[in-house]
């Protein structure tokens, strides 16, 4: 017996220990989302092989930096300027798309609606991978010793990259996008068809549950969805590439990723989400015309007893009581007198601003526009009018 | 004279030093994780692989072997997202075969070691893609063209791995 023993020792031995593998692996199966039970021998090989990444991937930042920033600053003049009409054009775009931005929130009050903003971001640097085309998942230089925690989403200027997955005390494992285990509800963002942009064993995503019977044109582009509670909506995905009948009912649509998921250096978490109900600008409506006349030089007070009429006419078509707004008793540029709304029984404002004379005397001018005054905010909402008892018009 | 046939008392036993022993399966672990993020095509390689089957082919133990391959196996797994134990069983059984064929031959020419690292990549990808699917049951597709393809370039990086590694050989 212990000749049989000493003779098939190694081989007892090797059974033994893929037996002990084995087993180790099955109870890992079973247990499909307990991460728990490898955590220390993780910790350790992490611990081991991550401070070399941390130190490699500071030297050659820091290298690139110096090159950069002290050697390499050929045609930096000329970028320069080109970033300064690059500034002036989005200034002019910010302001359309704020007045698109405001529109929007106004309609999504009216509705209630409720919806995910990113409140907080943390910076972190991509330092290794997990060297697996079978796990297509990276490290990255924050842990949970800087507020990490799983599950958080991880994106760049592109779009998403994927979700934190574990997190360590100085570092986490992001999982990407194009992993087979990863999963992302998604939304299509002319057809708005849903499904989930999933990942494969070759790293190319899919939308996965999609009907064959809807149309799905390629060069589309796909978004979060925001109802899997991990990625707030809106942030894109990717890109439609080829759309092919798949198995059974459903279609099979290639994506592109936004974001170049084999050259990923430096991403955003998204470490804090708020989730609030939008609102509509509640500041109360100010006019141009307002803010200008305020700043203006006041006039001096005249008795009302001349005309109170005109005066309180006045008064309550700019809605304000400030007195440089009192339009004169007789210029050639006054304006028609305001008329009330049939519907909502308001008074339009006058449109114009008071601009004193050289005999002191305030003056109508064209009102200006909201590209024109920077310090001013308008909105074009119906005022609602002093009540005014001399007026006849009733308060709302 | 590629591959020697020799009796266990004729071929050359290696040991390796403490730093060694651990430092160069550490470093290889490293640069597998590293060296894909900026070198793209780099993940065809193997590198744990290699060390594992250099290693084992040096000291010709078996236990050893595949203690060796095991524990390479195991860390390289716990760097990964998957269960740990995948590529640890692969690779115990790779330092397994190859410490046993290192006690029967002598492969110290770069001719035999394309040969040999050719075989056991082949084999090491046939067990995990067989352990991942039936145990772990991950989605995998086997391409024949790129499995030979990446044992082809992994044999050219281990021939010339193991010349350097050769250097930290001491004899016993």
């Amino acid at each position: 017996m212990e000749s049989v023993l000493g003779r098939y020792r190694n081989l007892i031995i090797l059974v033994g220990v893929l037996f002990a593998q084995m087993l180790g692996l099955a109870v890992q199966v079973k247990r499909t989302t307990d991460t728990e039970s490898t955590r220390l021998i993780r910790i350790w090989t992490v611990s081991a092989v991550t401070p070399f990444e941390k130190g490699l991937v500071w030297i050659r930042t820091s290298t690139y930096n110096i090159w950069h920033n002290y050697a390499y600053l050929r045609g930096v003049r000329q970028e320069n300027r080109d970033l300064k009409a690059e500034i002036e054009r989005l200034r002019i775009e910010q302001v359309r798309l704020k007045e698109d931005a405001d529109q929007a929130r106004r309609l999504q009050a009216l509705l209630s609606f409720k919806e995910e903003y990113i409140s907080k971001t943390l910076p972190a640097q991509v330092i290794g991978s997990t060297g697996s085309e079978l796990s297509r998942a990276v490290y990255i230089d924050k842990g949970s010793a800087d507020g990490l925690e799983h599950d958080m989403p991880v994106i760049t200027a592109d779009g998403v990259v994927g979700k934190v997955l574990q997190v360590f005390k100085r570092t986490s494992l992001v999982l990407l996008l194009n992993d087979q285990t990863s999963g992302v509800g998604a939304i299509l963002e002319k057809s708005r068809i849903q499904g989930v942009a999933k990942g494969t064993a070759t790293g190319e995503v899919f939308l996965d549950r999609v009907m064959s019977d809807q149309q799905v044109e390629p060069g589309e582009k796909l978004l979060t969805a925001g109802g899997d509670r991990v990625f707030p909506k809106g942030l894109p995905l990717g890109t439609v590439t080829k759309v092919s009948p798949g198995q059974e009912v459903f279609l099979n649509v290639r994506v592109k990723p936004a974001v170049n998921l084999s050259r990923l250096e430096e991403v955003l978490v998204i470490v804090k989400k708020e989730e609030r109900q939008a609102v509509a600008e509640d500041v109360a409506p100010v006019r141009a015309a307002d803010v200008l006349a305020q700043r203006l030089p006041g006039v001096p007070d005249k008795p009302p007893a001349d005309d109170p009429n005109k005066a309180k006419t006045a008064d309550s078509a700019s809605g304000t009581q400030n007195p440089a707004v009192v339009p004169p008793a007789v210029s050639p540029n006054k304006p028609p007198a305001p008329k009330p709304n049939a519907s909502t029984g308001s008074v339009p404002r006058a449109e114009g601003v008071a601009e004193k004379q050289s005999s002191g005397t305030p003056v109508m001018k064209p009102a200006v526009s909201n590209t024109q005054t920077n310090d001013a905010k308008i909105v074009e909402k119906p005022s609602k009018p002093a009540a005014s008892p001399q007026s006849g018009i009733p308060p709302q | 004279m590629p591959i020697t046939y020799t009796s266990g008392e004729q071929v050359e036993v290696y040991r390796f030093s403490v730093p060694v022993t651990i430092g160069v399966p550490l470093v290889a672990l490293f640069l597998q994780a590293w060296l894909p993020l900026h070198i793209h095509f780099f993940s065809v390689f193997d590198l744990p692989l290699l060390v594992t089957i250099f290693f084992a082919m040096a000291r010709r133990s078996q236990v050893a072997g595949l203690l060796t391959g095991g524990i390479i196996g195991l860390l390289q797994d716990s760097l990964t997202h998957q269960p740990i134990g995948v590529y640890g069983i692969a690779k115990t059984i790779v330092g397994y075969g190859a410490s046993s064929l290192g006690i029967k031959l002598d492969v110290e020419n770069a001719g035999a070691r394309f040969l040999v690292i050719l075989f056991f990549y082949t084999v090491h990808q046939t067990i995990y893609f067989m352990i991942a699917r039936a145990l772990v049951r991950l989605t995998l597709e086997w391409s024949w063209q790129r499995e030979l393809g990446a044992a082809v370039a992994n044999a050219v990086l281990g021939v010339f791995l193991f010349f350097l590694l050769d250097r930290f050989k001491q004899r016993t």
